[in-house]
């Protein structure tokens, strides 16, 4: 398993000091201490990688948030804040030294502003809570992460989440206005504005997936946008996944932009039927959900397009969304997939690369491939409209070494992906998970600059150490690991 | 999620089975969000993922306090986890195991034992139950205000029609409902009449077991379950069809007998066709709605319709997967639903829970109510007892069970 580097360079503290500053600063049940109540929280969503933070601070207010912060910055003590701990790169990981500080009670709404067409609201809000509360008002916050229904807008700040919606809405910075953040030293900061653009640097936009490493979030003016008169989607089923694959590039080279554009492999498709019984054709090789929003005579002349690009790409079948019911039942079977692979196996672990739309079918093929070699299954779930694969291997834990085994596996992708042209990181964060990969991804120089950043913010370096960013010592360790870089970027590093 | 419990539990049937539980779980975290006591506390402890850590905690060796008891004391068992779960995850029945595990290793201040033993009594006994709430109607202001608020006036109970059909089932009369409510087991005898069904009482069943396992007391809960299987199977091999259950708290704890003594090799198959026999009510009207729709539809045609709101209980949407049954029904006897928020969360009556933890639970009806009547209906309607009288005390609205509604418009 991975440990968040730089731990060492932290001393450790006197941790009955540090628990009963805290608990002078936080009611009672928002500080847990004992090893039995602080380990529930050794993990996020990516429960391979584990350690016990000394204590869980779950703040009321950001008054108390600034406190905590103020007690570990004058103790030199690591702060890890912590959403609704679904990431899935380890970004939540405790640090064993130091404090996680958990958003989860700050779950108000504070205001919707249906003029200016706003929500103002606390982090530990989610996602999904926020456009429920819009409905009404004719309103929803666009980014969809397939997590959205638990995950925290402020967790989705500090990745910069996306969704299946963001390939025509953008990502969670294209849709928010403002911040308030609380430095490590307790100070308060006001990022963004309620125009469209401030004077100075866009301080928010570098705060938007920091991951945790500049500042704790505590406050957030999300857009709202207007809900379309109509959605619906189609539903194509492809014999093989190369038909599918070229369905995508064909799509985006009509030049349509579908309001979400997904895919799923056979596995994937059969392990979420069990649970949401959308009626998914479970004999296709993928299938493509393909949404279109707007009025109704755009949705009509846009679909008619989708699926006459689909018919000449090879679909065997096509359906279309009969009412709303059923077009939110397609997409939460999507955004089930990933927890509904645990039905097969009782492990995976959810690779998350990107790759150009028109190479997908070979690296389909790759996977495919690998996974027979390995003997490991491994269904794939895609945003195919911004080509970020989510192959996910499946292992079995408990079974000695394979763990390490799908490790092996999961490199192995990455390097099909570097190979076809894409990157090592879409959309879940860097986090501890792909911490090494920032080697290869960044030159020294570029890490540097980062680190000059959050130096800036965060001088001892207490936020959130160890992750999103390597230290150069860190790189040079790697690098000793890869035979010679470029040549061989992805050896088989066992990463649990 | 990766688990290797300890030898005390690994080798045992309940030791097994958690693990199976536990291995699902693959901590996407998704079932936090529909966690009633989540959403309330904001402590990963007091949700479904945080428990079931919790839970996988003891069971692989750690030894457990009064925290983790807390934590697990404050779950409703509403399982709206399992119905939110992409993965299966099994949280109620891993809750049974982990709860008995800890109670054993942790204890309870002897004043609480006897105060939950107590419970666990009167509430499974009509006839300790009956008197009690006697007692309770005629002596009500010396009662504590949370559970004088509970009693309901006496009702009154119209005819139960003579048993003259060929098709008979038979209902459970259960512990409190026909001391709180005699009407809603009336009503449905009616109801089922005239679709040409007869209901028939089980003398010797009683309580269904629900109360006295779930706080923890599962011996003396299986002893109700093998009484209710002892009354009923003479009559399901006399021609009855099915066991009909009025309550779906009941009907949920039934439903899983099969589960509950699967290691009583002298009950397993009574219990495994006891199960099977069973259906809540929401599900015997459905099956025959064609002949009930069209009745209904005759009944209030020309009438106007009328606003109620339905309440539909953790045990019927959760514990058994059952939605939109109840609600076509009551739109046919001429009732337009009103929508009502955050359906999937729980009232707060939960068993005994509303008893135990007075304070989350009344959170829990404060948000329930202001959901329930922010459409404007004239009552609510609902599938279960607990819910019934529970609901009722935070509002002045009527809140009765569905088929009374329904029986009303006949
Ligand atoms: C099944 C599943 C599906 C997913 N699908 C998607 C998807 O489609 N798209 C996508 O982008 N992601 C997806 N994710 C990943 C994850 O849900 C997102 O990264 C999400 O934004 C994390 O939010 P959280 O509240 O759970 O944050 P956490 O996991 O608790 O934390 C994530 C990071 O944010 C930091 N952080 C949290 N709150 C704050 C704050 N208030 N201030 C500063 N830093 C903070 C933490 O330190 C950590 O580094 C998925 C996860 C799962 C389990
Ligand atoms: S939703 Fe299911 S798999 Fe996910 S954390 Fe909850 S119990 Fe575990
Ligand atoms: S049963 Fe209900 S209260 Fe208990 S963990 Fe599940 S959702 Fe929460």
């Amino acid at each position: 398993m991975g440990k968040p580097e730089a731990i060492s360079a932290i001393p450790a503290v006197d941790s009955h000091a540090l628990i009963s500053r805290l608990r002078a600063v936080l009611p009672s049940p928002s500080l847990l201490a004992l090893p039995e109540e602080t380990k529930p929280y050794e993990c996020d969503g990516l429960s391979a990688f584990r350690e016990v933070p000394l204590a869980v601070a779950l703040p009321e207010d950001e008054a108390q948030v600034a406190a905590v912060l103020k007690v570990c910055h004058e103790m030199r003590v690591p702060v890890v804040a912590r959403g609704a701990g679904t990431g899935l790169s380890g970004g939540a990981l405790p640090n064993p030294l130091g404090v996680t500080l958990g958003l989860s009670k700050m779950k108000r709404i504070l205001h919707i502003d249906p003029l200016a067409r706003t929500a103002r609201v606390q982090p530990g809000v989610r996602n999904l809570a926020i456009s429920e509360a819009a409905a009404p008002l004719g309103l929803y916050y666009a980014p969809d992460p397939s997590s959205q229904i638990a995950c925290s807008i402020g967790g989705n700040i500090a990745e910069n989440s996306g969704g299946v919606h963001c390939l025509k809405y953008g990502l969670t910075v294209h849709n928010i206005l403002k911040l308030r953040v609380v430095t490590i030293d307790g100070e308060i900061l006001e990022l963004g504005g309620e125009g469209l653009d401030a004077a100075g640097y866009d301080l928010m936009a570098l705060m938007t997936g920091s991951e945790g490493l500049l500042g704790v979030v505590t406050e957030i003016t999300v857009k709202l946008l207007p809900k379309p008169q109509l959605a619906r989607v189609v539903l194509a089923a492809f014999d093989s996944l190369e038909k599918a694959g070229n369905a995508v590039a064909n799509i985006i080279g009509a030049g349509i932009i579908p309001a979400g554009l997904e895919m799923m492999d056979k596995l994937a498709t059969r392990a979420v039927e069990q649970f949401v019984h959308a009626g998914y054709p479970l004999d296709a090789e993928a299938i493509l959900l393909c949404e279109s929003d707007g009025t109704p005579e755009e949705v009509a002349a846009e679909i008619e397009r989708m699926e006459a690009v689909m018919r000449a790409s090879g679909a065997t079948q096509i359906r279309l969304s009969k009412d709303e019911a059923e077009r939110l039942r397609f997409w939460s079977g999507r955004k089930a997939a990933f927890p509904a692979v645990g039905r097969l196996m009782p492990d995976y672990y959810c690779m998350d690369g990107t790759i150009p739309k028109r190479k997908l079918a070979e690296v389909l093929k790759g996977i495919a491939q690998l996974s027979e070699e390995f003997g490991l299954g491994c269904p794939n779930v895609f945003h195919a409209g911004d080509g970020n694969l989510h192959p996910l291997i499946m292992f079995d834990a408990n079974v000695p070494g394979q763990a390490e085994h799908a490790a092996k596996f999961g490199s192995r992708i990455l390097k099909l992906c570097i190979e076809a042209g894409g990157t090592i990181t879409g959309e879940h964060g860097v986090g501890v998970e792909k911490i090494g990969e920032m080697c290869d991804q960044f030159t020294p120089d570029a890490l540097e600059t980062f680190h000059s950043v959050k130096a800036a913010f965060d001088t001892h370096g207490l936020l959130n150490p160890g992750k999103a960013v390597p230290t150069l010592h860190r790189c040079a360790e790697y690098g000793q690991m890869h035979v010679a870089r470029g040549k061989e970027a992805f050896p088989d590093l066992p990463r649990f | 999620m990766e688990t290797h419990l300890a030898d005390f539990i690994k080798d045992t049937p309940e030791g097994q089975e958690a693990e199976a539980i536990l291995r699902r779980c693959v901590h996407c975290g998704f079932c936090t969000a529909t966690c009633p006591t989540y959403q309330l506390l904001g402590d990963e402890l007091d949700g479904p993922r945080g428990r079931i850590y919790l839970i996988k905690q003891v069971l692989e060796g750690s030894p457990a306090t009064e925290s983790t008891q807390l934590h697990l004391d404050r779950c409703l068992t509403c399982r709206s986890c399992e119905t939110t779960c992409p993965s299966g995850v099994e949280y109620g029945k891993l809750v049974d195991i982990g709860r008995k595990v800890v109670d054993d290793q942790v204890g309870r201040p002897a004043m609480e034992g006897v105060k939950r033993k107590a419970m666990s009594t009167v509430l499974s006994s009509p006839s300790l139950f009956s008197p009690a709430l006697a007692a309770g109607r005629a002596f009500g202001g010396l009662l504590p205000e949370a559970l004088r608020k509970k009693i309901p006036a006496a009702q009154r109970a119209d005819a139960w029609p003579a048993p003259t059909n060929a098709r008979r089932m038979v209902v459970l009369e259960g512990c409190v409902q026909p001391s709180l409510s005699p009407n809603i087991n009336a009503a449905t005898a009616r109801v089922l009449d005239r679709i040409g069904i007869s209901l028939v009482k089980a003398p010797q069943a009683g309580c269904c077991g629900a109360v006295a396992f779930h706080m923890n007391y599962q011996d003396d809960g299986r002893d109700h379950m093998r009484r209710n299987i002892d009354a009923w199977l003479p009559l399901l091999d006399g021609g009855a069809e099915t066991i009909v259950m009025t309550a779906s708290g009941c009907g949920s704890t039934v439903k899983e007998y099969g589960h509950h003594l699967a290691h009583d090799a002298t009950y397993a198959p009574r219990a495994e066709r006891i199960s099977k026999a069973t259906r809540d009510l929401t599900e015997v009207l459905a099956a025959e709605s064609d002949k009930l729709v069209a009745m209904l539809e005759k009944a209030v045609a020309g009438k106007p319709r009328r606003k109620l709101a339905f309440h539909s209980p953790c045990s019927l949407q959760h514990g058994q997967q059952i939605r939109g049954k109840a609600e076509a029904l009551l739109t046919a006897a001429g009732y337009d639903l009103t929508p009502v928020p955050d359906g999937h969360l729980c009232c707060g009556s939960a068993g005994t829970y509303s008893l135990l933890q007075p304070e989350l639970s009344q959170q829990l009806l404060a948000n329930k109510v202001q959901a329930l009547t922010s459409g404007g209906p004239e009552g609510v309607a609902t599938a279960n007892i607990g819910c019934l009288t529970h609901i009722q005390t935070g509002m002045k609205q009527p809140v009765r069970h569905w088929v009374e509604w329904i029986d009303e418009r006949m």
